[in-house]
């Protein structure tokens, strides 16, 4: 491997002709670099382009504006067969017209190699997916998840440096999902191949990304490691997108080093001591930032400065959590408790009208530019 | 009774086979044993049928005459045997024809924009709105000594100053089988196209992730992803090309008799049923043969059908 970079896009613009006649950008000036070995993840809702990134990496389309590099080569209009990537696809396109055994045997056919390197090669991925004694089978003869490792061991068996994954495991139960996110980053990890991974579901991309990339209209949002994404959002769509958040309207009163008091008018209150990011000035409106689980709620006021009353308005208990709805001064908050003690006895809840203190701790608390 | 009938499985099913079994009663199996117990017949003088049980009729259609020169008693006489052979081999060589002109087109309409396609399907769906005889005559139209062909190519000549006799393409076996791929031509495209347009696009990419380059792709995932419809669209074709008698009639006159012309003018002009009906059943019979290799060796393209 002479680059550092496996797979890099440079400033790459994807445009379609939608059926109603208007250009569109799938993909908006995106610049990733994904290190070799990384397990990096596209993470956005539907439509947010990253299929198309994919593809573009992969060779099925090509950029409108901009540049796909794998291995530091710049692939201009290099065909899908002669990159050295390869692809699962989401649908997992088996051929069913061939044994499990054929659909791997295929890549390495097209390669030129011998029958029985053929063979040791195919028994070997079989054995990495578990997938031992089924290769007569037919893809029809087999379950989604069977079908879904050999969709991996195909493009495995091929040796690529890189592997893309689309939405890999979308077509399977939650229970089974989990497990092959764990064999899968298990597997990436053995084998130190570059994973390109896109998917929709956060807690997949937290689960097994060294880095991910948050997307959102064709355009990176964030991108970082799973903790820089969820403990350090760079906006307030990452801080929605990724986990929940609770969003408060403020402006910035005074700067003090790199701590800021923030007037929040909906409190009526001033948060004192916050971490402050770069570029931020004295008077900009503002967003403060803070996840529900780090809300600590207390029934009796405390010595701290920022406290607030709040009346709560609902609890929900979902098992690990309980969800507590709260009013403060009109504005509207949700706060996770995690349900530490056995909640069997009605009084260990909170009552609806219930009047609550509410802390926030600075460090826990984030200030994002109003977008 | 009628719980009884609730509980069990197999009553149901003969309960609801029961149309469908009368049905094939009524419309094939007695027929059918009509057309056997006649073949097995002789001819009468008015002809009508005298129900006794002789070869004779078969014998006759395998070459057996006793209708010889040098005042030999029997001898072997090919006109029967050669009839048979040429309709085996004009219906391989139709279905041979037709679909290597089928298969292009079918790939080409599943391979064009979804919205010209539905145009394409309909230009291949016209023709069949006429009737099948006026497209024969059609044909006829075009190859006779006088017709379109031979004027176009006489201009076309004329012009470069060519000295010109028109062809005589009309009452020969290429105007046969040239009206036969005409009219068959669309039973091949549907099914190889139902069979094509149901390939995914994915497909084509993950051939040619793996390494495939377009060739490859074609002959290791397409070609062997639409089999099931080249073996739909020959098992259309093959069978009523073996026993259609009107493409040979109007195209190829007394020069190119098949085994439908036989079978038709033992009805209607020799009059010898008996003889027509064991004509029938050897017909049949090469037919199923056919079909039997070939459908064990391919199957009945059943993907296509299910589809
Ligand atoms: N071939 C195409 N022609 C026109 N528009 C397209 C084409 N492919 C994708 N698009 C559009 O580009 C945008 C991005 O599509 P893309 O498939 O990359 O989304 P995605 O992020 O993968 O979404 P999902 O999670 O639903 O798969 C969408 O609005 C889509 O409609
Ligand atoms: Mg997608």
């Amino acid at each position: 491997m002479t680059s550092e970079f496996a797979v890099e896009m440079r400033d790459v613009v994807k445009r379609f002709i939608t059926p109603e006649g208007n250009e569109m950008a799938a993909v908006d000036h995106v610049t990733m670099q994904i290190k070799n070995g990384e397990f990096f993840s596209m993470l956005g809702s539907s439509g947010c382009g990253k299929t198309t990134s994919l593809r573009m990496v992969a060779g099925f389309e090509w950029p409108t504006e901009g540049e796909v590099y794998i291995e530091g080569k710049a692939m201009g209009h290099t065909p899908p067969f002669q990159r050295k990537v390869n692809t699962v696809f989401q649908s997992y396109a088996l051929f069913q017209h061939m044994t499990v055994y054929q659909n791997l045997a295929f890549g390495l056919e097209m390669e030129g190699a011998k029958d029985d390197e053929i063979k040791k090669r195919v028994g070997r991925a079989l054995e990495m997916v578990q997938l031992t004694g089924m290769d007569r089978r037919r893809p029809r003869q087999l379950s989604g998840g069977q079908q879904q490792r050999v969709a991996l061991a195909r493009a495995l068996v091929k040796t690529p440096d890189v592997l893309l994954l689309d939405e890999p495991l979308g077509a399977l139960d939650l229970k089974l999902r989990k497990e092959m996110q764990l064999e899968l980053k298990a597997l990436q990890q053995q084998l130190g191949i570059t994973f390109i991974y896109v998917t929709h579901d956060q807690e997949e991309a937290l689960t097994m990304s060294d880095r991910i990339a948050v997307m959102s209209k064709g355009k990176v949002q964030q991108m970082g490691t799973p903790v820089e994404v969820y403990e350090r959002p760079s906006n307030k769509f990452v801080a929605d997108f990724i986990g929940e958040s609770n969003f408060l309207a403020g402006k910035i009163k005074s700067i003090s080093g790199n701590e800021a008091s923030v007037f929040i008018p909906s409190l009526n209150a001033e948060l004192a001591g916050m971490p402050i990011s770069d570029g931020l000035v004295k008077g900009e409106e503002v967003n403060v930032c803070i996840r529900p689980e780090k809300i600590r709620i207390a029934e009796k006021e405390a010595v701290n400065q920022n406290m607030f009353r709040a009346t709560v308005t609902n609890t929900v208990y979902i098992g690990v959590d309980t969800k507590v709805f709260v009013d403060a001064h009109g504005a509207k908050l949700k706060i996770w408790e995690q349900n530490r003690i056995s909640r069997l006895d009605p009084k260990s809840f909170y009552t609806v009208g219930q009047e609550v203190w509410l802390m926030l701790m600075p460090e826990n608390t984030l200030i994002l530019k109003k977008d | 009774m009628l719980q009884r009938l609730r509980e069990s499985k197999s009553a149901q099913g003969t309960i609801l086979a029961l149309p469908t079994t009368i049905w094939l009663f009524v419309l094939l199996i007695i027929p059918l044993i009509l057309t056997m117990v006649v073949s097995f017949g002789r001819r009468s003088p008015d002809g009508g049928v005298i129900y006794t049980f002789t070869l004779d009729n078969y014998t006759r259609l395998f070459g057996y005459s006793t209708d010889c020169p040098d005042g030999q008693a029997s001898c072997f006489d090919p006109l029967y045997v050669n009839i048979l052979g040429r309709s085996l081999s004009l219906a391989f060589n139709t279905t041979l024809l037709v679909i290597t002109l089928a298969y292009p087109l079918a790939y080409f309409i599943a391979r064009a924009h979804p919205k010209q396609r539905n145009f394409y399907l309909f230009m291949v769906l016209i023709p069949l709105w006429t009737n099948f005889v006026i497209r024969v005559y059609a044909w006829m139209m075009l190859l006779r000594k006088e017709g379109a062909i031979n004027i176009i190519l006489g201009w076309l000549m004329n012009l470069l100053h060519i000295p010109f006799a028109p062809l005589e393409m009309l009452y020969t076996p290429g105007a046969v089988l040239v009206g036969m791929v005409y009219e068959f031509l669309p039973f091949m495209i549907l099914p190889i196209y139902t069979s094509l347009e149901k390939i995914e696009t994915p497909l084509y990419e993950a051939a040619a992730d793996l390494g495939a380059n377009a060739i490859k792709t074609f002959l290791r995932v397409t070609l062997p992803l639409s089999m099931p419809g080249v073996v739909a669209g020959t098992i259309l074709v093959f069978i009523p090309v073996m026993g259609t008698f009107i493409v040979s009639d109007i195209l190829g006159g007394r020069q190119v008799i098949l085994v439908g012309n036989l079978i038709q003018r033992q009805f209607l002009d020799a009059r010898d049923p008996t003889f027509g009906s064991a004509a029938s059943l050897i017909l049949m019979v090469m037919t199923l043969i056919v079909t039997y290799f070939y459908t064990r060796k391919f199957g009945f393209g059943e993907e296509i059908v299910v589809a």
